[in-house]
């Protein structure tokens, strides 16, 4: 089985626990405004690579992601556009390692094409970009539907899961919608932790290098005091939807 | 002869002083180590312990940061007190604020006035001199010039004409011919735990048992030196009485202790302006004499925090007087005050102390600093909150280097220090020779080249006929540059006997010396630039297609590359092995060439900052690097050229062989705060983890730089805002606004791991 891959890191810290090896796929299905890995998009393109060649570029590092408490991370573009590979990797990861297996996913993604992934999935960190559904289809150029109905799938089956939202000035920072996904997490009941990704711009020369117009021109990173406010109001909503 | 423990102690005073300690080797003859074994206290808990600044430190601190503001303003010198030839008691005592200072001692008579040592050499005196606005007296040049040889006159009578060819060219540079080597660890802890009596005493055994049958050359010149060596301490006890204290007998108290030892480490700064003057491995040694006094209870934590703090201070304005010249190959005016802190000991129990700790601590009560060189001894069974308060220095002051105990100490025993950046040696039982570096990357163009230099344009290596093909052949090149690195080789070793006969000649370190064993392993300490570059353009050759450019002369002096060639820093055998295969062969060929003073031949993969003036002296080279462009720093890959993230780039790194590189493997790691870690926390145990695996992998040295780069393009653009901002280079730490913009540039441009 052949996977399509963007790009390796050897070291990652910020998606998930302790130092991870970090697999970026190549080919995403959403078209976000505020992507900072447009070129992982083309579901055309990419380096062809079998899972042993993975767990091959893994091997020398075991001692560090053991160490750390880490392992290994699959993020993309989206990995569950190429789930049978990626359950295939995690498979062996936990067989010849033993290492902690994430998957970070925006959720667009059939709830019956993960169920193989998710038996070697440790943990899932997923994003939840915008809870109204128009603005979720502007910002992404899809509904939102199916990622929730994927997030009720990953709740039904208890896997943990660390939600993640980027923060975007005058996007996704509405109260309205900050206190809709406080709500919608606080019923999810195997969520241990919500990040709150201040949007940056460090993915912008990318777009440049693809000969894109970049949508979110003029948008600045949040400030300290917006992400607080924004941290607020989910983590409100979300204790209150608990206690429901 | 060894005395009988009674007699020792009535002479000395030592029974007061030794009150409470244990073991007995050590009374007897002359062995801190066994002393330190003995008595030490391992410290396994956290960092609550630790106190604050106190009062005076903080006035004292204030003051020192001032005149460094002041130094800076003009022009990086503040005073020069040109009409006194430093020796040991040259100067009248000097102090900060003598009511304040519970450590005192200066290298002049006022702070940051810097001294003049003209035995390496009058020139550089003079020059540096004149650089900074200041001028050398006329009588004072001519005594250095007519009346009394210096090092570096002594070196130049004896150069052959090829060596003078060589250092122009820069296949061999930053080599010591003109300043002190330096290098040479005293044992300064001898001061404190026997008093300079005792010392002297023992050397003039020394000396006795060399009254043989046969005085040949060996026996005369360490008999001279014997006899330097007592002198020298006796001036040692002469400048300590000069501030009031005896230091004839061992010290009593901590105070006592770090004063003794600090005194003998001022001797030996106020005698030699060599170009790292390492302190050695002190921290675990006075904690024994503060564990005593609080049992006592003659000392409270903020006290013993205290005492260090004074005693880094004055570590920290250690100054040199240096000509621009120098600065550009070890930039930032650096001394190499180098601590080395932690470590195991050979039984099984750790090194660290909570004077470890204080140590590291001063960084955040006096804020970051690039001296004392703190260099953290690490291995992978120190214990867990030690390294973890190590990451937490690290990610907040990036003060702090790495050094893998787990393969040193099978070399080099638990009492070694660490001179300068990389170079262990056991403590007062081993020195070195300093020899700077050659330059593979220049070499690998002269096997091109039929050995003509590609800037200079004339014959310097030896005459082979040039590579005239099209395409470069991989076999081809590499059997010429075998030849090369053959004559190299020789040249190399045959210069750096030429250097360190004459400065033990003429500029021989004798307090340094009288704090060692008589006899003593001496390394020759050779050294490799452009390791990256040499290695990239092997792999280029045989994995690409690699056409030369040649100019008028047949000279190759640019490069088309067809197709792509694996780069060192992926962790990819097919380039690390040429890396390996390098550093062996290299190694392999010094060996076969004798060292003066039979030291043994040793080697290091460093450039400290010199590897931005090699790379303007070297061509533009097969891996598609550009004439005077840097090379990367030590062992580091070259900018950009490590896709696969950190930990390929360090596991590349660490397959570098010790054995064949015993002085040391320097690589400098720079990362983005975010990219290790989202909390703080985090931060701190995941650089821990990868020290351990860098460590258990076997890598030897690792700097840790944790900041932003747009944190230090605003430096540059506004130096005044960050005083204090310290970064870490190959070996050493600088003051951020020290470096030449040059120098700015190239770290800025390195490689930071984490950025999108």
């Amino acid at each position: 089985m052949l996977g399509r891959i963007h790009s390796i890191d050897t070291f990652g810290t910020v998606d998930g626990p302790g130092i991870r090896f970090v697999l970026f796929m190549q080919g995403c299905a959403l078209q976000c405004q505020f992507c900072h890995n447009p070129d992982t998009w083309d579901t055309s393109i990419g380096r062809h690579v079998t899972v042993d060649d993975i767990i091959a570029e893994i091997e020398p590092y075991v001692n560090y992601y053991r160490n750390s408490g880490g392992g290994i991370t699959v993020t993309g573009g989206e990995p569950t556009l190429q789930a049978p590979f990626v359950a295939e990797l995690f498979k062996r990861v936990k067989e010849r390692f033993g290492l902690h297996t994430a998957l970070d996913s925006s959720g667009f993604c059939e709830p019956r094409n993960a169920e193989e992934l998710m038996k070697h999935t440790d943990l899932v960190l997923l994003d939840l970009k915008q809870m109204n559904e128009k603005k979720h289809v502007v910002l992404t150029s899809q509904s939102n539907e199916r990622i929730l109905r994927f997030a009720a799938y990953l709740t039904e089956i208890e896997k943990p899961i660390w939600i993640r939202h980027v923060l975007i000035p005058g996007i996704t920072d509405d109260y309205e919608d900050l206190s809709a996904l406080g709500q919608f997490v606080g019923k999810m009941k195997s969520v241990e932790k919500v990040e709150l990704l201040p949007y940056h711009r460090m993915g912008v020369y990318k777009w440049q290098q693809l000969g894109r117009e970049y949508p979110l021109e003029g948008v600045p990173s949040p400030t300290d005091q917006e992400v607080a406010r924004a941290r607020q109001i989910i983590d409100k909503a979300r204790e209150d939807a608990m206690i429901e | 002869m060894v005395m009988k423990e009674t007699d020792v102690l009535k002479q000395t005073g030592a029974k007061e002083a030794w009150r409470g300690f244990e073991g007995a080797a050590w009374r007897k003859n002359i062995n801190v180590n066994d002393f330190i074994e003995r008595n030490i206290s391992s410290y396994e808990g956290d960092d609550k312990f630790l106190a604050g600044p106190t009062e005076h430190t903080v006035e004292l601190w204030d003051k020192i940061s001032e005149l460094l503001y002041q130094e800076r303003q003009n022009g990086g010198v503040l005073d020069i007190d040109v009409d006194t030839i430093s020796s040991i008691t040259s100067h009248a005592p000097g102090y900060i604020e003598k009511d304040k200072e519970t450590i005192v001692g200066l290298q002049t008579d006022a702070p940051l006035r810097r001294s003049v040592q003209p035995y390496g050499g009058i020139r550089m005196a003079a020059d540096a001199c004149e650089a900074y606005g200041f001028k050398l007296p006329d009588e004072m040049i001519r005594l250095f010039t007519e009346i009394r040889k210096t090092h570096n006159q002594g070196v130049f009578d004896a150069y052959t004409s090829e060596m003078r060819t060589a250092r122009k060219a820069g296949i061999v540079t930053g080599l010591p011919d003109a300043y002190g080597r330096g290098r040479i660890i005293g044992d300064y802890r001898r001061v404190a735990l026997y008093g300079v009596d005792r010392l002297i005493k023992a050397k003039k055994v020394e000396l006795n048992q060399l009254e043989v049958d046969a005085m040949t050359e060996d026996v005369i010149r360490l008999r001279e030196e014997l006899s330097e060596q007592i002198r020298s301490l006796q001036e040692l006890k002469q400048m300590a009485a000069s501030y009031g204290f005896d230091i004839s007998a061992p010290a009593t108290t901590a105070k006592e202790a770090i004063q003794w030892l600090y005194f003998g480490y001022l001797a030996a700064i106020k005698e030699q302006n060599g170009a790292a003057m390492s302190l050695g491995r002190v921290s675990s040694f006075l904690d024994i004499y503060i564990e005593r006094d609080f049992a006592e209870g003659a000392l409270t934590e903020s006290e013993a925090q205290e005492l260090v703090d004074h005693f880094v201070m004055k570590l920290r304005i250690v100054k040199f007087l240096r000509t621009p010249d120098y600065n550009e190959l070890f930039s930032g005016d650096p001394t190499w005050v180098t601590e080395s802190i932690g470590g195991m000991g050979l039984n099984g129990k750790t090194r660290v102390t909570k004077n470890s700790f204080r140590f590291l601590h001063t960084l955040y009560n006096l804020g970051p600093a690039p001296e004392p060189n703190l260099t953290v001894l690490w291995s992978t069974q120190l214990p867990e909150s030690f390294k973890n308060f190590c990451a937490k220095v690290s990610a907040e002051t990036s003060s702090i280097q790495y050094e893998n105990d787990d393969i040193m100490r099978p070399h080099f025993g638990d009492d070694y220090g660490i001179a300068c950046c990389v170079s262990a040696m056991r403590i007062g039982k081993q020195m070195q020779f300093f020899g700077a570096r050659a330059n593979l990357a220049k070499a690998l163009l002269y096997a091109i080249n039929g050995g003509v230099d590609e800037k200079l344009g004339i014959q310097v290596g030896p005459q082979l006929a040039p590579i005239t093909s099209e395409v470069l052949d991989y076999n081809e090149v590499a059997a010429k540059f075998e030849v090369v690195q053959e004559w190299l080789a020789k040249l190399y070793m045959n210069t750096l006997n030429v250097i360190h006969y004459m400065h033990d000649k003429y500029c021989y370190e004798r307090v340094e010396m009288a704090l060692h064993d008589r006899d003593i392993l001496r390394t020759m300490a050779c050294g490799i630039a452009g390791l990256s570059v040499a290695a990239d353009s092997l792999s280029a050759i045989k994995h690409a297609k690699v056409k030369p450019i040649r100019d008028e002369r047949g000279l190759a002096v640019d490069f088309v590359i067809e197709g792509e060639y694996p780069q060192y820093g992926n962790n990819d055998d097919r380039v690390d092995s040429i890396a390996i295969d390098l550093v062996e062969g290299f190694m392999n060929k010094l060996r076969k060439h004798r060292a003066y003073r039979d030291a043994l031949p040793t080697m290091s993969v460093l450039t400290i900052t010199s590897n931005v003036v090699y790379g303007k002296k070297t061509g533009t080279t097969p891996d598609g690097r550009k004439a005077g462009e840097p090379f990367a720093p030590g062992a580091n890959p070259m900018h950009g050229r490590d896709r696969k993230g950190a930990l390929a780039s360090l596991t590349s790194v660490s397959k570098l062989p010790y054995e064949s590189s015993l002085d040391g493997i320097s690589n400098t790691f720079s990362i983005v705060p975010k990219a290790l870690g989202k909390e703080p926390e985090a931060r701190f145990s995941n650089l821990a983890a990868l020290l351990d695996g860098y460590a258990s992998n076997g890598g030897h040295h690792l700097n840790v730089n944790v900041f932003d780069r747009e944190h230090l393009i605003d430096a540059m653009e506004h130096p005044e805002k960050y005083p204090q901002l310290t970064i870490r280079v190959s070996g050493y730490a600088v003051n951020f606004n020290k470096l030449t913009k040059e120098q700015q540039l190239d770290v800025i441009n390195r490689t930071f791991h984490g950025a999108i």
